[in-house]
């Protein structure tokens, strides 16, 4: 299988800053690649120049064989775009959006009125559909920037953070759609904060620091590399907390980290069936907890074992997301 | 419904576009612009409600003053309202290009197969109902006060066709502005000072007769003067043919010099 997504040195600069600093890229079609990085990594900019939106000072990329820079109306032809930030026109209905998308990709005023209406549908938009974009929640409004993406039946599409700032719901939804689009064929390049998005979605990821990649691997790899997921354990009694930490070391065989102030255990688990056999061994022992759940290292805990430094998010750390994942 | 038979790949590879796809996208962009002003007629507000306040306050504020009757003043004053109204209604186009870029609606279009230059000419295309219904309310706001056009329907016409033209010419000025300057807000602001010399130092509220020799000087060269005489010799009668040719000569001049600027600015912003 050739690569839909081909890149050799990326190079971008704006004034002082180099969001991208020699990014290679590779992506088999069909295949999603979960490109994974904090705030200002370059996530954006590879984007952009994948979409033909930005020129690269530096190096190449080719989709589906067809250079970005000198062949950009095949590109064009052939990618979806869903942008981080919103693109429709705010003035316009959703459905009048998606029309005029489809009068542009050269279908006639029905066709792009039947395309517009059967994408609405696949996103729950139905109803909204003849609202303006400015009444939009934002969920809604990734919805609708997502169908807009697809009018043109793209080959190649970029997600550039599809999933940020929506409810579990509809993540899940994105999510699902993400996955039928890749069983038709679709090659996705999906940027996100999330470590459980590019483990549930991608076959590949690449993690990208300061315009870097520092790391690209299956999500298996990855994780293996970075000690899998993570226990966490708050029985409801603090006097519980010496016999479940003693489950959890028996079961783990390591032992857990214990915070007296939060009354909460960690352990690292290789294994997510074990998840089960602690609630089991807790209910034997009559031990009820407030939480209990496995979650995906964090990026910043990415961050830390891949580099040994905390990731360099160009806002506060503290605002990289972690999602539970129980 | 399932996204099987929603988002296939289509695998169809576009080359080139023509200079009729161009057109074809330019017209559909056109369109969306017409819809919008459908949607949104508070849009049109700079360039309906403003030379209506214009007409009022200068027929009977100083009408009399000016022309000794408030009726032909009015006679007077109208066909050069119509010049302001068309300068300044081609300042909303650098405003609404900008704002466009800014919200994204651009990046959209550009990632997808059309023409480069659609987007643009679209929005240009567009405006030219902008200025139609701009000069529709003026007129009927005036022919309900009394103006009334002493000539031949024709005349009318191409009145209206000079002032389309005028507009059209003139709109790469906002365009090239508003490809510079980062916020749409900013666009009016910078073209302030463009377009208050154009339409106050000129004929349209006073005879050049009635002003200091220095300047008569500009007012009389000003295109906005010979654009307005060439409205009141169509429609009250009178010479217009040179003050046209004049007007025209000088729209096409700043054509020529901000297209190229404003297409090179458009290019280098959105390329
Ligand atoms: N148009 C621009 N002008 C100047 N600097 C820019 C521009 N676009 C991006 N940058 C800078 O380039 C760097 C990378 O930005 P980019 O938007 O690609 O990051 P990102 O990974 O998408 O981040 P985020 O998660 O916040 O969306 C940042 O430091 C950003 O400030
Ligand atoms: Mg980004």
């Amino acid at each position: 299988m050739t690569n839909a997504i081909e890149a050799e040195g990326l190079v971008k600069r704006f004034g002082k800053t180099t969001a991208l600093d020699g990014v290679d890229l590779a992506v088999p079609g069909g295949k999603i690649l979960g490109m994974l990085g904090p705030n200002g990594a370059g996530k954006t900019t590879a984007v952009r120049i994948l979409a033909t939106l930005l020129r690269p000072d530096a190096g190449w990329a080719r989709v589906a064989g067809y250079d970005v820079v000198k062949q950009s109306t095949q590109v064009r032809s052939l990618v979806g775009l869903t942008g981080q930030y919103a693109s429709l026109d705010e003035d316009l209905s959703a459905t009048e959006n998606l029309v005029l998308l489809g009068r542009l990709l050269g279908l006639s005023k029905p066709q792009a009125k039947i395309r517009a209406a059967e994408l609405l549908a696949r996103f729950e938009l139905t109803d909204a559909a003849k609202r303006s974009i400015k009444t939009f929640s934002g969920g809604m409004r990734r919805r609708a920037d997502l169908a807009a993406s697809l009018v043109g039946r793209p080959d190649v599409l970029y997600l550039d953070e599809p999933t940020t700032g929506l409810d579990p719901h509809s993540r899940n939804e994105v999510w699902d759609t993400v996955r039928t689009l890749v069983d038709d064929g679709v090659t996705v390049l999906l940027t996100t904060q999330y470590l459980d998005e590019a483990d549930q979605l991608a076959d590949l990821i690449t993690v990208v620091d300061h315009g870097r990649i520092i790391a690209t691997g299956r999500p298996d790899e990855l994780k293996r590399h970075t000690g899998g997921q993570t226990l966490q354990v708050r029985p409801t009694l603090q006097v519980d907390m010496d016999a479940t930490a003693a489950i959890l070391a028996d079961l783990t065989g390591t032992k857990p980290l214990r915070d007296d102030d939060t009354g909460l255990l960690t352990a690292p688990v290789a294994d997510p069936m074990l998840l089960s056999a602690v609630v089991r061994r807790l209910d034997d022992a009559g031990i009820t907890a407030d939480e209990l759940a496995l979650r995906l290292p964090s990026l910043d805990e990415v961050f830390l074992s891949l580099t040994g430094r905390k990731s360099s998010s160009d806002t506060d750390a503290a605002r990289v997301p972690e999602r539970s994942n129980a | 419904m399932t996204a099987a038979t929603v988002a296939a790949p289509r695998h169809t590879v576009i080359t080139r576009r023509g200079p009729i796809d161009a057109l074809r996208d330019s017209l559909v962009l056109a369109g969306r612009n017409i819809v919008k002003i459908r949607k949104n007629p508070e849009t049109l507000l700079d360039v309906t409600l403003q030379p209506i306040l214009f007409l009022f306050m200068f027929v009977y504020l100083f009408g009399g003053a000016i022309a000794g009757d408030t009726h032909a003043y009015l006679q007077m004053l109208m066909p050069g309202l119509m010049v302001q109204n068309i300068a300044f209604a081609s300042l909303g186009t650098g405003t609404a290009l900008n704002t466009d870029i800014t919200k994204g609606v651009f990046d959209r279009f550009r990632s997808m197969p059309i023409a480069r230059s659609a987007p643009l000419v679209g929005a240009v295309l567009g405006d030219i109902v902008r200025y139609l219904v701009a000069m529709a309310v003026l007129v009927i706001t005036a022919v309900i006060l009394g103006f009334r056009v002493h000539t031949d329907p024709g005349s009318f016409l191409l009145v209206i066709a000079l002032m389309v033209v005028f507009g059209l010419c003139l709109c790469w000025v906002s365009v090239f502005v508003g490809m510079l300057v980062k916020s749409p807000q900013a666009v009016p602001g910078v073209l302030v000072a463009f377009i208050m010399p154009l339409t106050f130092g000129s004929n349209v509220f006073a005879p050049t007769s009635s002003m200091p020799g220095w300047l008569q000087g500009w007012v009389k060269i000003n295109p906005v003067t010979q654009l307005t005489d060439a409205a009141r010799g169509l429609l009250n009668g009178g010479p217009w043919a040179d003050h046209a040719a004049y007007a025209f000569l000088w729209a096409l001049a700043i054509a020529v010099v901000f297209f190229p600027l404003a297409f090179r600015a458009y290019r280098r912003r959105v390329g």
